[in-house]
């Protein structure tokens, strides 16, 4: 008994919070836009019985679905988020790894410190990060003014509000999301193996590709991941970083719904962002499911 | 494999840098007497007196602190309970779906889980403040709390636990005399980030707030999209000052347990 309201507890809490919000999602997402509180239309009708029920599923329709690939709007902003975050993902490995590859090759005493290092900006609020770098990528910031001081460029450069300063701002806020899965597997990495390969003749070059980098591939891909998903459906940083020109499906979702207050197309936005998101999420999981495999 | 290369050196600083520039300008400028970010006018901390003076920042201030701290205990509770069914209980009905509703909110875009509990909101006429908001944190916090907690329990020594359920304890007596003692470290660290990830929200508590219930990131949010403000710089290094200290004294604390762990360890077996 006690078992049963131990399992109870979560599991009711999560259907009822996370399941079935989701599911109205999908339902408000067939429906049709109206003008009236709530601002959809067709309304579930207990009173009128079986009756009710089936005017109500008849009422629902794939329109807004439609409507979706009729607007290129919507499908320019799903293939422009999956390619800013892809660029991203690429940026933030390329930023990462050496400085995984650095803590993982410092003396073993340094080595809380530098990952204490790289966890502590992920505490801190992740509005103010990307706040931080408004003041520094504007026309009149501190980069501008820096590189015009010692005479590098001549006017201001146009950073802020470009896709620029997007990529940036995830690199920069992600960044720990990548480093700590990569040096989580490069910590792990016996040394002796590179010994062997340069005694036996392998350059050094040579002998991390051919060991280093395929014994983190695991941790490489984690990171990407943790990178990639999130940074699709990002708001704040191309709010705020980007201009009126980047588009991202989060913002438009986000303005779908508490600018044009269209119900039915901002949850329709929803679901195909999801089924979107569900490839790379499944990939994720089997990629974390192989490795405690391989550890256990 | 012990020395750094002047590649690892090199590529260590530049990386710490990039990670801590732009904060510590941040810090620099919340001090500069000029409004201008680029003008350093001289120290001062009048944008400190502005910032205390200024009333909708302090209700929002404590509307998000009353959300984090009711968001994190019910996180901790529901989240820990989860841990403990998800690695102890090995077969009921559902399970896959169970452990899918844990993981699933850990990447699952926030305007999606913001948009979905507000729809919910609405459909049961629930009037929306710190209540709701609450609720909706809870439910993403508490799969962080439970991730945490769980690979502490993987690494549990079962046998202490069938020791005491041998020796007469109850269930419940076990876990809070045995499991709950050793889980301990991570139901605190699960504690923490539930705290901060409800401290750090803007976009699910946009969705789930009423309009009596404005939430600090939200404050922050509206004010920043109009541009640089030394208000906000301040604001901002009052947030980080209290992260790093926390941070550093969390971390100091645990490792001075492990230390008299340790220790007692040692004594125990000389004795």
């Amino acid at each position: 008994m006690r078992r049963l309201i131990l399992i109870a507890i979560p599991y009711v809490w999560l259907l009822a919070l996370f399941l079935i919000p989701f599911f109205i999602v999908v339902k408000i997402s067939l429906s049709d836009v109206a003008l009236a509180r709530p601002p959809y239309m067709p309304q579930l009708d207990w009173s009128a019985g079986w009756e009710g029920i089936r005017n109500f599923f008849a009422a629902l329709d794939f329109e807004n679905f439609g409507f979706l690939t009729t607007d290129d709007l919507y499908w320019k902003a799903y293939l422009s988020s999956l390619q800013i975050a892809g660029i991203s993902t690429l940026l933030t490995l390329i930023v990462g790894f050496p400085i995984a590859y650095g803590m993982a090759r410092a003396p073993e005493h340094w080595r809380p410190t530098l990952m204490m290092l790289v966890i502590l900006p992920f505490w801190t609020s992740f509005l103010i990060r990307v706040y931080a770098w408004m003041g520094i990528l504007s026309q009149n910031g501190l980069l501008n003014g820096v590189l015009m001081s010692l005479g590098v460029i001549g006017e201001p450069l146009t950073i802020l509000n470009t896709d620029v300063a997007v990529y940036i701002g995830i690199v920069y806020t992600y960044l720990p999301f990548m480093i700590l899965p990569i040096y989580a597997a490069l910590e792990k990495l016996d040394s002796s193996l590179l010994e062997a390969a340069e005694d036996l003749g392998c350059s050094r070059l040579t002998a991390f590709w051919l060991i280093t980098v395929p014994l983190s591939k695991q941790g490489v891909i984690a990171g990407c991941f943790l990178v990639f998903i999130p940074a699709v459906g990002e708001f704040v940083i191309p709010s705020l970083l980007g201009g009126s020109e980047t588009l991202m499906i989060g913002k438009v979702l986000y303005e779908e719904f508490f600018s044009n207050r269209d119900w039915p197309v901002a949850s329709a936005v929803a679901v195909v962002l999801l089924l979107i998101l569900v490839i790379p999420i499944v990939l994720f999981q089997r990629n974390e499911q192989k490795q405690r495999e391989a550890e256990g | 494999m012990n020395r750094l290369s002047p590649f690892n050196v090199v590529s260590l600083t530049l990386g710490f840098a990039f990670l801590y520039l732009p904060m510590v300008i941040l810090v620099i400028y919340s001090f500069n007497e000029s409004k201008l970010v680029t003008v350093w006018a001289g120290f001062s901390t009048k944008w400190y007196g502005e910032l205390v003076r200024n009333e909708a920042f302090l209700d929002a201030a404590l509307v998000t602190l009353q959300v984090a701290l009711l968001t994190s205990t019910l996180a901790t509770i529901l989240g820990t309970c989860a841990a403990y069914v998800l690695i102890r209980m090995h077969r009921f009905p559902g399970r896959t779906l169970f452990s899918g509703m844990i993981y699933a909110p850990l990447v699952m875009p926030d305007v999606i889980l913001g948009l979905s509990l507000l729809l919910l909101f609405i459909g049961l006429n629930v009037d929306r403040g710190v209540l709701t908001i609450v609720l909706a944190h809870t439910t993403f916090a508490m799969c962080y709390v439970s991730v945490v907690v769980s690979s502490r329990l993987v690494a549990f020594d079962r046998s202490l636990e069938e020791a005491a359920l041998d020796l007469g304890a109850t269930p419940f007596q076990t876990f809070r005399l045995v499991t709950l003692p050793i889980i301990a470290p991570a139901v605190i660290s699960g504690w923490l980030l539930a705290f901060t990830l409800s401290l750090d929200d803007l976009v699910i508590a946009s969705f789930t707030a009423g309009p009596s219930s404005t939430t600090l990131p939200m404050k922050i949010f509206s004010a920043v999209r109009l541009g640089v403000s030394p208000e906000i710089n301040a604001l901002s290094t009052i947030m980080i000052a209290i992260v790093t200290v926390g941070v550093i004294t969390a971390s100091l604390v645990s490792k001075r347990a492990a230390v008299r762990r340790l220790r007692e360890e040692k004594a125990a077996e000389r004795a």
